[in-house]
């Protein structure tokens, strides 16, 4: 019974996501070029999001519904790494920077950040690894703005692949980490 | 030595039963897994031992026979040769049916005989023999009271007694192994006996399970889960299934790892930044005792089981490599030095040596160092070989590898030479763990 209300939940967040997680579904097919300094793979935001860098406290902030609007950068939710690294990469810096901006305007907000690694290696020490990356993300999200106590780091290790494959592209799938906001 | 069954050590020797009993029944409240694990035997030890296994007086019609599990026992190991005992009538039982000559024309080194009678609580009386051929004499010999529900446990016991008896190493088929199952999108964390039967579902989730670890007593279990959408540390007990999180700080927890004395985990929290190891309390009261102290990974903590020393995997040096500190503080101390990537570490029961998984190249093995020497000695050759365990003899590590891209556990012995596979049709098995012997 439990169970069936938590599916249509679920369901019921799901559609109202729409199309949030279409973005990641888009960079999962351009995997290659990933590691290439030539942009964020994807298509680019139409509306980018406010710039709210110069006076973010007169700034009207942006409402929740600005975490899944497919328009808005906040619906993209994950940063992808290389092999070994737990370095943001340029292209990943405008969406960090607008998910730091948020948790700075929406104090009651709170994220996970979840890290991830490909397949390889021990399961233990791939938590510790995927454990590495979130705080990689969440320490440029507190120089940004957020604070410490908006965000926790969490690690997946190698236990929740998005790419189930054994191969390199769905190994730099998997090397990840992804932003979650409490209550979604 | 004494014709006769040895009356104090059968005391003894019943009392260990009816615990082991009491923990094997105390998985009432649980649920039986479905399907069993098959073993496969791959390669020999370096000189077997012939033996004959006689079918027992009144066994046949048992609901579980006896024999044919001792056999399978002594064969797993390697160190066996069974030698037939077909043709014989009447088959003996009793020391004074036993003609030597015969036994000996056959190649075999040791005979074991034996008689089940059933008792008027509808229990039964098991009694073997284990006899020198050459000598010709009784080299060892026990009773054992059993339901038909103990019959299995009474043939791995006497296979116990008889590998210990011919090895001079104690057996480990009365022992448990732990391990998780992946179904579809079904996690269960999993108890069965050494070869694999008699598995029972302690645990399941529809979030990943890993890194089960016994305590010292095998009444109890810590392992992680991601139920609670992060990796949380658990202890439940085998006997009631009551588990409780022990380790749910901010951020990531993980690694556990009992203290020989059972008294504490050593488990990998993030709390603090970073991956770092700590002491926690069994029961997860009180503050966590920081252990290691960098910026650097620590994880994968294992005590030596004399409670002297701490391995852990940590890339303080640039890659993963395994680390020795004393459990009373002190400076770590790097062990591992061939190789980029070395992770895993679990001693052995001795505490001489630790097995742990070099790659090399491409590949992930199992490998053996001796702590006085160094000496590494790779055992496996798969190519994703992880999670290697001791059994609690010493003798053979278990570990989980891949075949055609399913996860299979694997025992090696601990010279490399004889290797079995542990296979569950339809699944996914992995991060197994050998049980201590049972108290």
């Amino acid at each position: 019974m439990t169970r069936l209300l938590t599916a249509t939940v679920l369901l019921f967040l799901l559609a109202l996501a729409g199309c949030a997680t279409t973005p990641s579904e888009q960079a999962g097919a351009a995997v290659e070029d990933r590691g290439k300094p030539v942009g964020p793979p994807g298509p680019v935001p139409a509306k980018p999001a406010p710039d709210t860098g110069a006076k973010p406290l007169v700034d009207k902030p942006l409402g929740a519904a600005a975490l899944t609007d497919p328009g808005n950068i906040l619906s993209r939710r994950s940063i992808f790494f290389d092999f070994d690294s737990n370095l943001v990469k340029d292209e990943f810096r405008p969406l960090v920077t607008a998910h730091a901006r948020y948790l700075q305007q929406n104090p009651g907000a709170k994220i996970r950040i979840q890290g991830n690694t490909d397949e390889r290696g021990s399961r233990e020490y791939n938590i510790a690894l995927g454990q590495r990356r979130s705080e990689a993300v969440k320490q440029m999200m507190q120089l940004l703005g957020a604070r410490a106590g908006q965000i926790e780091s969490v690690s997946f290790g190698e236990e929740k692949p998005r790419a189930t494959g054994h191969d390199e592209a769905s190994w730099a799938e998997n090397r990840r980490a992804d932003i979650v906001y409490q209550g979604e | 030595m004494p014709t006769d069954i040895i009356r104090p050590m059968k005391t003894r020797w019943l009392r260990r039963l009816s615990c082991a009993v009491a923990i094997l029944l105390s998985f009432a409240p649980l649920f039986p897994a479905h399907a069993a694990l098959t073993i496969e035997i791959i390669g020999t030890g370096a000189t077997q031992l012939p033996i004959a296994i006689v079918p027992f007086r009144a066994e046949a019609g048992l609901p579980q026979a006896v024999t044919p599990v001792v056999a399978s026992d002594l064969a797993r190991s390697g160190l066996f040769r069974l030698v037939d005992s077909g043709g014989l009538n009447p088959l003996p039982h009793d020391p004074q049916d036993l003609n030597f000559s015969i036994w000996r024309a056959r190649g075999a080194d040791a005979v074991v005989i034996g008689t089940i009678a059933q008792l008027p609580d509808g229990r039964y009386d098991v009694r073997f023999r284990l006899m020198d051929v050459t000598r010709q004499l009784q080299l060892t010999g026990f009773a054992f009271t059993a339901s038909a529900a103990q019959l299995r446990l009474t043939a791995h016991r006497i296979a116990d007694v008889v590998y210990e008896a011919l090895t001079g190493a104690k057996g480990v088929f009365s022992t448990r192994i732990a391990y998780i199952v992946k179904k579809g999108k079904r996690y269960e964390l999993q108890v069965a006996d050494a070869d694999g039967y008699g598995a029972q579902m302690v645990r399941w989730s529809d979030e990943p399970i890993l890194s089960p670890s016994w305590s010292p007593d095998g009444m109890h279990l810590a392992y992680v889960s991601l139920e609670r959408k992060k990796p949380v540390v658990y202890v439940q007990s085998l006997m009631t299934g009551q588990y409780q999180a022990v380790a749910n700080y901010w951020g990531s927890n993980s690694a556990p790892t009992w203290s020989p004395d059972g008294k504490r985990l050593a488990v990998v929290l993030s709390k603090d930044g970073g991956s770092q190891i700590y002491f926690i309390g069994t029961d997860g009261k009180g503050e966590p005792r920081r252990i290691t102290f960098t910026s650097a990974i620590d994880t994968e903590p294992n005590f030596s089981p004399d409670g002297e020393l701490l391995l852990f995997t940590s890339d303080r040096g640039g890659s993963p490599q395994i680390y020795g500190m004393p459990v009373k503080g002190g400076e770590a101390r790097r062990l591992t030095f061939e190789g980029s990537y070395n992770v895993s570490p679990r001693f052995s029961p001795d505490s001489k040596s630790f097995t742990f998984i070099q790659r090399n190249g491409g590949r992930f093995n199992v490998a053996v160092q001796d702590l006085a020497t160094r000496q590494v000695q790779v055992l496996t050759d798969g190519v994703i070989d992880e999670s290697p365990s001791f059994a609690p003899n010493g003798r053979m590590i278990l570990y989980a590898t891949e075949v055609r891209g399913r996860g299979v556990l694997s025992a090696v012995s601990s010279d490399g030479r004889v290797k079995q596979r542990l296979t569950e049709e339809a699944a996914d098995v992995r991060e197994p763990a050998w049980g201590p012997f049972p108290k």
